[in-house]
């Protein structure tokens, strides 16, 4: 049952094999069993969730389940979620019960899943390693002594363990992707705009945006078909048709142009990573796909400029944290001023707070055409870049990393080494197109490796077509560590 | 460019943070690998490009000035680091 694809969950649920109650708790006692090991969940409520497992049965009892009614899944704690601690990785949040539900959490309340647990991060999702966290790091499932990638670490942690079935993430700069390769999973981050960031705490707020995380390319499809859609309270929402994700699962990859990046497939990239990319892409060709040699020329330009923009975004948005109305506050203080700085220099962390310094320069008078306006010109060259590139092929591919997992503690005192993990992902979120991550192998230590797959705006439908295809003639996405 | 620990008290003052001398000079190192890295920026030009903020070329909406939230203060303030007479708490900033 913890190997089940979401499709065979609600099979059994329908045809009442199992009820909501039970799978949640089979889910909840697996979690308690392994959880101390993994350190995946931040909060687990038994109550709560037992409660909206109850709910959900009594709705597949009526005849209204959907797809998702009465499965588990595991919610990023950068989500509110009301009445449950939402921390977001942070001590400046570590008590913090929300008040409201974020519209995504309402979205899976409304298709009748049950939150299951709520899923450790790198804080304020800044960091490739979950080892930011105020809540301590979390442990690859493949390997004890690597890490699980980041920011959305907990979330592949606790799917590729089977701890949940599916899990939310939010990816920045590549916190779905990373995590996901690193953990020998399936995420995708959609077209910027397509889910509701309301309730989602905000880092870099033109970059943000938020994607499930699950086995397979199927199981993808059905929690997208639930977490898109208009919500008139982010600005940033997009009205759009309604559309199944899943529409396109079933075509044949005859004639698909997928594009290979040369920036991609040079120095940087190690031999395992190499070697597992190129078999993919030879099985992508014997589904009759074709693959042709494109340039980005600014594309390795994308992690200066996301430093840039990443950090200015966090600055303006941090700036809310200052003990006054909720969360964290110092104990001891001279003057309103002073409660500002120590509040937040005692409840942010040091990347945190590295971020915050960064993006308060960069903004500061005398430096902000030098810098910020610079960044996001070299932005529109780096979209420009991508846009060009689809008139030669449908859809891009390459390494999500550029290395297998690193060890815990390997990178976490050199800022710089930490960044370039997300060397090939952060593109994706400066241009707004949707990406995603699929396993396809191991590599060094037996650790995993995933395919970047990248298209161009709203073509969701079309690179999870690609993913699942190459999902039923392999079985790497089956794979579990334990 | 060249940052001085000068400089990393000043942007910690901005920023609301406060920063001892030890933890300024260890920041200035940190900050200085990241803005070397930065720096790469430069080497291309782009005087004729237009700065792009925003991944989508969308429209701020606008709605009718209408109340559309109802009054959840008692809920919000029960998280409150401190609270009085239904107003949030913090040190005198009057005379």
């Amino acid at each position: 049952m913890f190997n089940d694809s979401l499709k065979q969950l609600s099979d059994q649920l329908s045809a009442k094999k199992i009820s909501s109650t039970e799978l949640t708790s089979d889910f909840l006692r697996r979690i308690k069993q392994l959880n101390p090991e993994y350190n995946a969940f931040i909060t687990i409520n038994e109550e709560m969730s037992l409660a909206q497992a109850q709910t959900a049965d009594k709705m597949i009892a009526a005849g209204q389940a959907g797809p998702l009614t009465g499965i588990p899944i595991a919610q990023k704690d950068i989500f509110c979620a009301k009445g449950w601690l939402t921390t977001c990785g942070s001590k400046m949040l570590s008590n913090f019960i929300s008040p409201y539900d974020a519209g995504v959490i309402e979205r899976f309340n409304q298709a009748g899943a049950v939150n299951i647990g709520k899923t450790n991060m790198d804080e304020f999702a800044m960091g490739s390693s979950n080892e930011t966290s105020f809540f301590g790091s979390v442990k690859n499932p493949w390997d004890p002594a690597a890490v699980p990638g980041g920011s959305s670490g907990g979330a592949a942690c606790a799917v590729a363990a089977r701890l949940a079935p599916a899990a939310t993430g939010t990816d920045t700069g590549g916190s779905i992707r990373q995590p996901a390769a690193l953990c020998g999973i399936s995420g995708i981050k959609p077209t910027y705009g397509l889910v509701s960031r309301y309730g989602m705490i905000a880092f870099a707020s033109s970059l943000d945006q938020a994607g499930p995380m699950a086995k397979s390319a199927e199981d993808l499809t059905l929690l997208l078909n639930v977490m898109t859609g208009f919500d008139a309270r982010d600005s940033t929402s997009l009205q759009r048709e309604t559309e199944d994700y899943g529409r396109d699962l079933q075509k044949p990859l005859n004639g698909l142009r997928i594009g290979l990046p040369k920036e991609y497939f040079a120095a940087g990239m190690s031999n395992d990573v190499a070697s597992a990319v190129d078999k993919a892409l030879d099985e992508y060709r014997k589904l009759g796909a074709q693959t042709v040699e494109i340039s980005l020329p600014n594309a390795p330009l994308s992690i200066p400029v996301y430093y840039v923009l990443a950090p200015a975004e966090a600055s303006s948005n941090l700036s809310r944290f200052d003990g006054v109305r909720y969360g964290y506050r110092a104990e001891s203080y001279s003057d309103l001023a002073d409660m500002y700085r120590k509040t937040r220099a005692q409840g942010f962390g040091a990347e945190v707070k590295r971020r915050i310094l960064i993006g308060t320069y960069v903004l500061s008078h005398g430096y902000y055409d030098a810098y910020y306006i610079k960044a996001q010109k070299l932005r529109r060259l780096i979209a420009q870049d991508f846009t060009d590139a689809y008139r030669q092929c449908d859809l891009i591919m390459g390494p999500t990393t550029p290395t297998v997992a690193f060890n815990l503690g390997e990178k976490s005192g050199d800022p710089i080494q930490m960044y370039l993990s997300d060397i090939y992902t952060s593109a994706a979120n400066l241009t707004g197109m949707p990406a995603m991550s699929i396993p396809i192998g191991f590599g060094d230590k037996n650790r995993p490796i995933g395919l970047h797959i990248i298209g161009n705006y709203f073509k969701e439908a079309h690179l999870l077509n690609a993913a699942h295809q190459y999902q039923l003639v392999t079985n790497w996405h089956l794979q579990s560590p334990i | 460019m060249t940052l001085s620990v000068n400089d990393v008290k000043r942007i910690a003052d901005l920023a609301y943070i406060e920063i001892n001398d030890s933890e300024a000079t260890e920041t200035l190192d940190q900050l200085s690998g990241i803005f070397n890295l930065i720096e790469s920026m430069q080497a291309v030009d782009t005087t004729e490009v237009e700065p792009m903020s925003h991944a989508q070329n969308v429209f701020q909406r606008l709605r009718e000035d209408e109340i559309t939230e109802t009054d959840q203060h008692a809920l919000y303030q029960s998280i409150a680091p401190q609270v009085e007479a239904d107003l949030y708490l913090v040190p005198q900033v009057i005379e």
